[in-house]
């Protein structure tokens, strides 16, 4: 793709054959092997797979935070590093990550300050973010003041302040109890919706990935392969009513059964020999 | 509660001071300790009392002096230093080494030679001499400080495209500070003690060091003890002065703290 059609592309993540190889002293583990995955504009995609299949990795990858050992890498029609540059990502780690000599609202300023926004603007978007995550009344608490959950939501809001082009998401939520999950979940939607913004997200939870996107990437391990994707067909605007439809759950159990077949397919080890005998006497 | 006050806090080191000082007193008596070996602290302090301001309050004055001069270029040294080489991979491989060789050098030693530069009237001398001592615990905490910062973190601000600059200013320089205060609270006292220390070498006849020397010379012990009271003192005033500094300046590690 050359630069003049990049920056009117709708594909804001194109890879081909993108690979990673981690040298670890004896032995070099397989990471990734041969991605091909284009994300256009506007979609929510979700990436799940058993633990160590390296969605972190390809995650990373797309976000310049790691160099892929092979492949191709486009970003909004730029190399990932010039997307880093143009501060095209917004991201949210498996862990909260704030200062704790910050509060809660110059955590989620932080962003805005390092990209030189006015004082004004600090404010009154950190306040719109504080509202929007529900922590109205913590503004000047720091973050060992704050439930691991309430962390968690700060840094959502800190990666919305600048209202990224595309958000990169590593289980936001892991760390979140059921409800206020659904909650956040419900949260992201809206703001999916509000901003069209394109958002990558890891998940482990096979409900929360339906519920959220346009399309589940599901992945293997040993190496990690893209072994299908799921479109997802759910009408717009997903409300807590779209968790009671048919085709939700017979989407789940399709995400389910995608990832149950791999581990069928190609892992007869005798350590998921447990996981072969459950997926095997259920279909 | 999350912080308890000042007074509370320190309230079990003064009991404990209070009964040690009680035992002495106690055991001096009991035993019938010899004035020269170790007099009662009633005796000290009865001359620490005679002997202020008329004789003690120039040497003290003096003393706190080369205390601080020093341990302001030291730190300031320390401090250059380690954001040098924090920043520049040569400042690094350059300094590092000549400050670690630098802490070997016994210090102390050099004190008659720099009297023997400057005269003994001089400050500089002993300034010297704690400017060398607070640097090393000063650039070590620095780097440290500096260098420790989570990983995440900096992949965070370098998602935000952030420079090397901003880096520094709003991740490494805050997280340093914790660091660089804990090693200001060493370098406080350290600077006490490198000035009485190196005024045994030669000072001023009012300077505390001078004193010490003379009035053990003379047999006055509960003088000279009293001479050496007022150091720690001084030792002490120093050491709070640096955390009433860190409260003002970073008050979150305190409630961090507090907090766990
Ligand atoms: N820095 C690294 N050095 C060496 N190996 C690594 C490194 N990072 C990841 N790996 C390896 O790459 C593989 C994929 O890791 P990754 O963190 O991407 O998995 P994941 O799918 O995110 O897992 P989880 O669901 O547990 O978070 C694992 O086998 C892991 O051991
Ligand atoms: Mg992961």
């Amino acid at each position: 793709m050359n630069a003049a059609a990049g920056s009117a592309s709708p594909h804001v993540v194109e890879t081909h054959g993108v690979g990673k190889v981690f040298e670890t002293g004896d032995a070099a583990v397989t990471a990734l092997d041969g991605i091909d995955l284009t994300i256009r504009s506007g979609e929510f995609v979700s990436l799940i797979g058993p633990s160590g299949c390296g969605k972190s990795t390809l995650l990373r990858i797309i976000g310049d935070l790691t160099d892929p050992s092979g492949g191709e890498l486009r970003v909004n029609g730029k190399s990932a590093r010039q997307a880093r540059l143009d501060r095209d990502y917004g991201m949210v780690f498996q862990a909260p990550v704030l200062m704790d000599w910050r509060n809660v609202a110059s955590n989620i300023e932080l962003p805005l300050e390092v990209m030189g926004f006015p004082r004004e603007d600090r404010a009154r978007r950190s306040a719109a973010l504080v509202k929007l995550v529900e922590l109205e009344g913590f503004e000047g608490k720091h973050p060992w003041q704050l439930s691991g959950g309430m962390q968690q939501r700060v840094a959502i809001a800190r990666a919305l302040a600048f209202d990224p082009k595309l958000l990169l998401m590593d289980e936001p939520f892991g760390a979140l109890d059921e409800m206020t999950r659904e909650r956040m979940n419900l949260e992201v939607m809206r703001i999916w919706r509000e901003t069209g913004t394109t958002i990558v997200f890891v998940t482990h939870s096979i409900p929360e990935a339906v519920f959220l996107s346009t399309r589940v990437v599901v992945m293997s391990a040993r190496p990690g392969r893209i072994s299908r994707v799921v479109d997802v067909d759910l009408p717009q605007p997903r409300t807590v009513d779209t968790r009671e439809e048919p085709r939700y759950f017979s989407l789940v159990t399709t995400v389910r059964e995608a990832l149950r077949a791999h581990l069928v397919d190609t892992e007869p080890l005798d350590d998921l020999g447990d996981a072969r005998i459950r997926a095997e006497g259920i279909s | 509660m999350t912080r308890s006050s000042p007074l509370s806090s320190w309230l079990p080191a003064l009991l404990l001071a209070v009964v040690v000082l009680a035992l002495w007193e106690g055991a001096s008596i009991v035993l019938g300790l010899q004035t020269f070996l170790l007099p009662r602290p009633s005796l000290i302090v009865g001359k620490l009392v005679e002997l202020w301001p008329s004789t003690l309050a120039r040497g003290i004055a003096f003393t706190a002096s080369e205390a601080l001069v020093g341990l302001v270029t030291g730190v300031a040294c320390g401090t250059l230093v380690g954001l040098a080489t924090a920043r520049w991979r040569t400042a690094r491989e350059t300094l590092v080494p000549i400050g670690i060789g630098a802490s070997t050098v016994p210090i102390i030693a050099f004190a008659p030679i720099t009297i023997n530069w400057f005269g003994p009237e001089s400050m500089l001398p002993r300034v010297i001499i704690v400017a060398v001592m607070v640097f090393f615990p000063t650039m070590v905490n620095t780097i440290r400080g500096l260098t420790q910062v989570e990983p995440a973190a900096l992949e965070l601000m370098s998602s935000y495209a952030a420079t090397d600059r901003q880096t520094l200013m709003k991740l490494r320089v805050p997280n340093a500070l914790p660091f660089w205060f804990t090693a200001l609270r060493i370098a406080m006292t350290l600077s006490v003690i490198g000035a009485v220390v190196g005024e045994f070498f030669g000072g001023p006849l009012y300077s505390l060091g001078i004193y010490i020397t003379n009035q053990t010379g003379v047999s006055d012990y509960a003088s000279a003890w009293a001479a050496i009271v007022l150091a720690c003192f001084l030792g002490i005033a120093f050491y709070f002065a640096a955390i009433l500094l860190e409260r003002l300046l970073v008050p979150w590690y305190a409630a961090r703290e507090a907090a766990r």
